[in-house]
């Protein structure tokens, strides 16, 4: 069930990238939560071995294997949604290269061995682009896995991918490798990852929080991927927002400290005075805050790709924080 | 309680030399190194910051409308006490090329610059960007142009990373592996059989894997590279010892953030392990109340007192006095407790590191735009009482 809509439909694999100090891993758990609704299956795989998603989830260390690690809320007023799962999965390029070996010339035993001599080391120097196609090139077989009996195994892939500032070379495999693997079977396996990268089936959201270093670094990742054909830039998440106190009308007009004091002290507080002049203080400094995030949204804005927004959680992120902010990216049709 | 990093006396004494910050992305470590080095300039020293990759924006706030291999002038600095600024962002490819070009003849070097695996290596190999950061600081330090250069270090995921890369660089290029791999027939020679056997599997796997072109490519990088390799072993421990010096400060940037400050953590504990000396730890973008004595759950609890009491007796033009002054103790109580959060957060890294100095720096409502911005932030990390102001 669950006809609705969402702004993502066709979409298997989503890559969320940003920039560092933005909530990316956050945000991709969230997202992976929010995408785990009817039974569906998703797997959310961590590209830089910070082992983030494992402390998001307050779980022990992930190994290199895939592991349930949350389900899905579900809808259970109407009962009729029964919430999906989560897998996830921590890559490191050694173990992806490992795993490569396996799949393609069945040689996991002596793979230990290499690794034991240097190899990957090696290999990883000798073709920088190497690990970076290893790892997508993981994320993209998860994608297209398929069950006996011929459905997919994940519904959707969540990758938390490397920061904006490195995303277009991570994901624009073939070119990285082409300088320097033109033909051979890395070069076979880097089109293969292309093809499903540079498709409908993947998207790349972008999350920011409204600062102008993060929107800047946004704008700039989106512009470099759409000079990428067949790429699919997907949403914006402006993250850690701040939601206005009150309208930007009642803001414009600087607090009156002597009323906010008769007002301070009907609340039973005291020495109103000096607590006016110190929140009236704060409050114009919220002024000024929005000021900000209004003028960086509306820089997101013309890039004319979806927006969601989610708001700052002063508590800090803990698993109900990420329920809350799955449910929002849900409400907003991000999933 | 940790003590306080006097920020002041580190750049006013003439024996620190280089400050390097370190710590993980998105802390604002580029910001504070900047900052760092404008306040020493603007307190009588010869500055160059060292940056390797900053935003667009922090560039301009410089003056600059770009920032190249080059130190640059900053104009706009408070000349009354003699000091000046200097800023430079490493090109980490154009760095690697002068080496080349300064140790092989111009036949030689043209040929190395143009080998695809040499243009791989230098623009994109991970480790190549924190060893050219160290070679470009042990450049600029021998020049002695200046008597302090501030670092700023890449931006990687861990700050781990500017220590051990450079080795990894080193030793893959100074290596034997790269030689015996690339070169069978020196393979021949009596190594060991088992080594041999083991390299051969290697060798096998890597066409198998990157296809025998690749290979190529690497083995006539080697042999044009040959003369050149034994020196960047050296060179990468050279600017370690550099580090080790007396002269040099670190300091590790965070943001009171989680997983900022375990990257802290880790950092500070392998200083203290190779023996380099640890400044202190700048907590950056902190978020503080002025009015710390009215609590969250204080404040919210008079808000809500607020919502039920209707406006008495006040004009109609401050009818929604009580509105206002609720949304404000709203606002309060968010900021308390998120304050809370941060020194919560920050406490898991001073107790577990009760000595090391800790300087707390602001968060400001707007991003850095100018010199002036810079200074503000530079006075933040000034005594006490100059830091209030923000």
């Amino acid at each position: 069930m669950t006809a609705r809509d969402t702004d993502w439909d066709g979409v298997r694999l989503h890559v969320v990238t940003g920039k560092g100090g933005t909530g990316k891993t956050t945000v991709a758990a969230a997202l992976a939560l929010a995408l785990a609704h009817t039974g569906r299956k998703v797997l959310l795989i961590e590209a830089e071995g910070r082992q983030g998603i494992a402390r998001l989830f307050d779980r022990p260390p992930l190994p290199y294997e895939e592991r349930k690690i949350a389900i899905g809320p579900g809808e259970a007023d109407d009962g009729r949604d029964p919430g999906g799962d989560v897998y996830a999965l921590a890559i490191d390029p050694e173990g992806a290269l490992l795993d490569y070996l396996q799949m393609f010339y069945n040689m996991r035993s002596a793979g230990h061995v290499l690794t034991r001599l240097g190899l990957v080391d090696f290999a990883t120097t000798i073709a920088p682009g190497l690990s970076d196609v290893l790892v997508t090139g993981k994320a993209t077989e998860a994608a297209r896995r398929r069950q006996q009996g011929g459905g997919y195994v994940y519904d959707s892939v969540v990758l938390d991918a490397p920061p904006t500032g490195r995303i277009g070379r991570f994901l624009n495999v073939t070119a990285e490798v082409s300088g320097l693997a033109k033909v051979g079977p890395i070069r076979t396996h880097a089109d293969t990852v292309a093809r499903v990268i540079k498709s409908p089936q993947t998207a790349v959201h972008f999350v920011s929080i409204l600062e102008e270093m993060p929107v800047q670094e946004t704008l700039d990742g989106i512009a470099e991927l759409r000079g990428i054909a067949g790429m699919q830039v997907g949403g914006v998440v402006i993250n850690m927002a701040r939601p206005a106190v009150l309208s930007r009308e009642e803001l414009k007009a600087p607090p009156d400290t002597e009323m906010m004091a008769s007002a301070l002290a009907a609340a039973g507080l005291r020495n109103t005075d000096a607590l006016a002049t110190a929140l009236s203080g704060e409050l114009a400094e919220h002024t000024g805050q929005l000021e900000v995030q209004d003028r960086e949204r509306t820089e997101l804005e013309a890039a004319g790709q979806p927006i969601y927004t989610l708001p700052m959680i002063a508590e800090g992120i803990d698993l109900a924080a990420l329920h809350r902010l799955a449910a929002e990216l849900r409400d907003q049709g991000a999933a | 309680m940790n003590p306080r990093l006097d920020m002041d006396r580190i750049i006013d004494d003439r024996r620190t030399r280089i400050i390097v910050c370190c710590g993980s992305g998105g802390v604002g470590k580029t910001t504070a190194a900047a900052a760092i080095g404008l306040r020493a300039a603007e307190r009588g020293r010869q500055t160059c910051v060292l940056t390797v990759d900053p935003a667009r924006r922090l560039a301009q706030s410089m003056g600059l409308s770009s920032l190249d291999n080059t130190p640059r002038l900053i104009e706009g600095i408070d000349p009354a006490s003699g000091g000046s600024m200097h800023a430079m962002m490493l090109d980490m490819k154009r760095t690697f090329d002068e080496i080349v070009e300064a140790h092989a003849d111009p036949q030689r070097a043209a040929q190395i610059l143009a080998n695809p695996f040499y243009q791989s290596l230098s623009s994109s190999f991970a480790g190549t960007q924190e060893y050219m950061a160290m070679e470009k600081l042990g450049q600029l330090r021998r020049s002695d142009e200046w008597d302090l250069i501030v670092v700023d270090t890449p931006p990687s995921r861990s700050a781990l990373d500017f220590l051990d890369a450079p080795e990894r660089l080193g030793r893959f290029l100074d290596g034997r592996l790269i030689r015996v791999l690339t070169t069978p027939a020196r393979a021949t020679r009596p190594f060991t059989k088992v080594l041999n056997a083991g390299f051969s599997v290697m060798t096998g796997a890597l066409t198998k894997l990157l296809g025998a072109q690749v290979l190529r490519d690497a083995q006539t990088f080697v042999t044009a590279f040959d003369t050149m390799f034994g020196g960047f072993r050296e060179r990468a421990d050279a600017t370690y010892r550099l580090l080790q010096a007396p002269g040099t400060s670190f300091l590790v940037v965070a943001a009171p953030e989680p997983d900022a400050l375990r990257e802290a953590s880790y950092f500070v504990e392998r200083l203290d392990e190779e023996r380099m000396p640890l400044a202190g730890l700048i907590l950056n973008r902190v978020h503080r109340s002025p009015l710390p004595r009215l609590s969250a759950a204080r404040s919210l609890a008079a808000a809500e007192t607020l919502d039920s009491i209707p406006n008495e007796g006040v004009a109609p033009a401050g009818a929604n006095g009580h509105a206002v002054t609720a949304a404000a103790l709203r606002l309060h109580a968010e900021r308390m407790s998120l304050s809370e959060r941060e020194q919560r957060v920050a406490g898991a890294f001073t107790s577990a590191h009760p000595a090391v100095p800790v300087l707390e720096v602001p968060a400001l409502p707007v991003d850095v735009h100018d010199l002036a911005g810079l200074r503000r932030i530079g006075a933040a990390m000034g005594p006490a009482t100059e830091g209030r102001e923000l």
